[in-house]
């Protein structure tokens, strides 16, 4: 699903910064794998290029087949949205939005029907238990119930691969655990590939994979 | 990209934050209703001005008789002198491009009287062809014409003020008699003229007879008090100024370069002067009106640069998403245009309603005698001016916008 072959990339401030030096990742369908690093370690930067949402200098990346190199913005976008889920440790959902309508978002950009988007986001929220909740905004809701509906709305477009960036780290142990319980479901039921970078060694642990990263080399 | 769901994207975030998109939008408001309040007043005020003129012909002169201030021909300074009927012949004759020449003789304070009411007015012996220098507005009857001058009818026309105290009850009085002093005239018109530009009186307070009879009725002789003169198409009444008053002179022995004695009154000068001055309002409107509908636009820019910066995180889930560029572009342009169009066409329907109510202030037995309003097409463009005026204010904060990478949005916290 995955493959990275030699992947440079070299952050040019005022000190030029070698952050990837060489990466080469091959992740099959269905897997669920966690990146750990220390921070600095170039884990984040890894992660948004597998995102799309960060270029590289050298190597090549495939997602499903796809070489994803050097794209415009817009087809960037276009990637980012059909193939790949984001769930964020601060869940960002958008405040002045209900969690229907943060769920309905990715679908508005693919120019969904309003009614579709409405069903297929509360089919989405259904499946997270909060049907009750969908009219609520993120505020009124508790941080387990907010990384769910960002699930949702990582769900929702259907995508090849999911990347949770410490999906855990904003959350009390207990609901860390159900939140983890739950990607492990998804993972198993819906053979979704999941990628979770993290820092947690019993988040990790709980991967069928763990990639370890340091100074910008994978190191196994 | 106008459907209904970016327009509901759009209202949310506008509606999020509602005092700052309405002290924004004021801006705006307020820009528009100044410049379309200003525009209307303008034109408002200017007509007011110009009825002050009504019915005066634009290339026309006067020409009145004062005590010479040069000797000439063995005569002292400070003679009196007068014109008279002679003179229209002359100028006739001597000065080619003189369109019109029409000779006035009046008197002062005359009573005229219809059974018990009294009026205190102007007489004015005229010809018909004065008409054609100041433009009367014939209510009932008509003016003087050839036949009662060449029959010396005793007829008169009489003017608004007159009518209105003579007849009090109102109705056609043509055909009733007037006295004036001794003598009876027959009513045959009444002017409704009510030009600010008076020759010899307000044409509202005067009685209009024909000259002849009046030079008669007054024991004036041959003597007239003025001549008004409007000058052939093309050609420049200051030009032939000179002329004129040489030609009038020589006949009365007065010095042909005492522009005192021979006094041509030009309102081409007149109208030239107010030309420039409604020029010179006009560009101070438009400055001020455009200043401050800019300043609002400026406001507005400056807001959603805020705006934009406040909501970077926003922005930069929205890309990471599946938003590209060209929608978050789209979008922050949209709220700008939305955020000026709604506060600009309020502005628009303010105006128009204050300038209408100010319409209805000037408005004299149901005739306006001020338009305010602007016109359709004046409001029409201050709306496109508006919709120009909201892209140029959000493409700065678009920019800004799309300059926003995803990464930069997550690393915000």
């Amino acid at each position: 699903m995955i493959q990275l072959k030699g992947i440079h990339k070299t952050y040019f401030g005022a000190q030029p910064l070698h952050v990837l030096k060489g990466i080469d990742l091959d992740i099959a369908e269905g897997e669920l794998v966690s990146i750990m690093g220390a921070s600095g370690s170039g884990k984040s930067t890894l992660l948004n290029i597998l995102g799309i949402l960060d270029d590289y200098d050298e190597g090549d990346y495939y997602l499903a087949g796809t070489l994803i190199k050097h794209l415009s913005e817009t087809r960037a976008a276009d990637y980012r949205n059909r193939m790949i889920g984001f769930i964020f440790q601060s869940f960002n959902l958008i405040a002045f939005k209900t969690a229907v309508e943060n769920v309905e978002l990715p679908l508005f950009y693919q120019g969904v029907g309003r009614r579709k988007r409405h069903q297929l986001a509360m089919e989405e929220l259904e499946k997270m238990g909060l049907t009750d909740w969908a009219t609520h905004y993120p505020n009124e809701m508790s941080g387990g119930q907010r990384q769910r509906v960002a699930i949702a709305r990582a769900l929702v477009t259907h995508p090849k691969i999911i990347l949770a960036d410490e999906p855990t780290g904003a959350l009390d142990s207990k609901t860390g655990v159900e939140v983890m319980q739950l990607l492990k479901k998804l993972n198993s039921e819906e053979r979704i590939t999941t990628i979770i970078v993290t820092h947690d060694p019993n988040v990790a642990a709980q991967t069928n994979r763990i990639i370890r990263i340091k100074d910008g080399v994978i190191e196994e | 990209m106008i459907d209904l769901d970016s327009f509901h994207e759009l209202l949310q975030t506008l509606l999020r934050n509602k005092t700052r998109s309405f002290l924004t939008g004021f801006g705006v408001f307020w820009g528009v209703f100044m410049l379309i309040a200003l525009i209307g007043g303008g034109d408002g005020m200017k007509e007011m001005l110009n009825s002050n003129f009504e019915g005066f012909a634009t290339n026309s002169a006067l020409i009145f008789e004062q005590p010479t201030t040069k000797p000439y021909h063995g005569f002292r300074k400070g003679r009196m002198w007068s014109l008279n009927t002679g003179d229209i012949e002359r100028l006739r004759q001597q000065v080619p491009q003189l369109d019109v020449i029409s000779p006035m003789a009046s008197k002062w304070g005359v009573q005229a009287v219809n059974g018990d009411h009294k009026f205190n007015s102007n007489v004015k012996g005229e010809l018909p062809d004065y008409a054609r220098v100041e433009a009367p507005k014939i209510f009932y009857g008509r003016f003087l014409n050839e036949m009662d001058i060449a029959q010396q009818r005793k007829v008169c026309v009489i003017g608004k003020k007159v009518y209105k105290t003579l007849f009090p009850n109102g109705g056609d009085p043509c055909g009733q008699l007037v006295r004036l002093d001794s003598a009876y005239y027959s009513v045959i018109g009444v002017d409704y003229g009510g030009g600010n530009m008076n020759v010899n009186g307000s044409a509202e307070e005067s009685v209009v007879v024909p000259l002849s009879l009046m030079q008669r009725a007054f024991n004036m002789g041959d003597r007239i008090d003025l001549i008004a003169i409007t000058a052939r198409p093309g050609v420049a009444m200051s030009d032939i100024t000179p002329q004129i008053r040489e030609v009038v002179a020589r006949a009365h022995d007065v010095d042909p370069t005492d522009e005192k004695a021979v006094t041509v009154f030009n309102t081409e000068v007149l109208f030239g002067l107010l030309d420039n001055l409604f020029h010179g309002v006009d560009l101070l409107i438009w400055l001020v009106g455009i200043g401050t509908l800019l300043a609002g636009a400026i406001g507005v820019s400056n807001i959603m640069m805020v705006t934009v910066k406040e909501r970077t995180t926003e922005i930069g889930i929205r890309r990471a998403i599946g938003a590209t560029p060209r929608t978050i572009l789209a979008q922050i342009i949209s709220e700008s245009i939305l955020l000026t169009s709604v506060a600009g066409l309020s502005g628009i329907l303010f105006a128009v309603l204050i300038l209408q109510m100010m319409e209805l202030g000037f408005t004299e037995d149901g005739i306006v005698t001020a338009h305010f309003q602007v016109g359709f097409w004046t409001a029409i463009g201050a709306a496109a001016l508006l919709a120009a005026l909201g892209v140029l204010a959000g493409l700065a904060p678009a920019a800004r916008a799309m300059s926003i990478k995803p990464v930069d949005a997550m690393r915000e916290e």
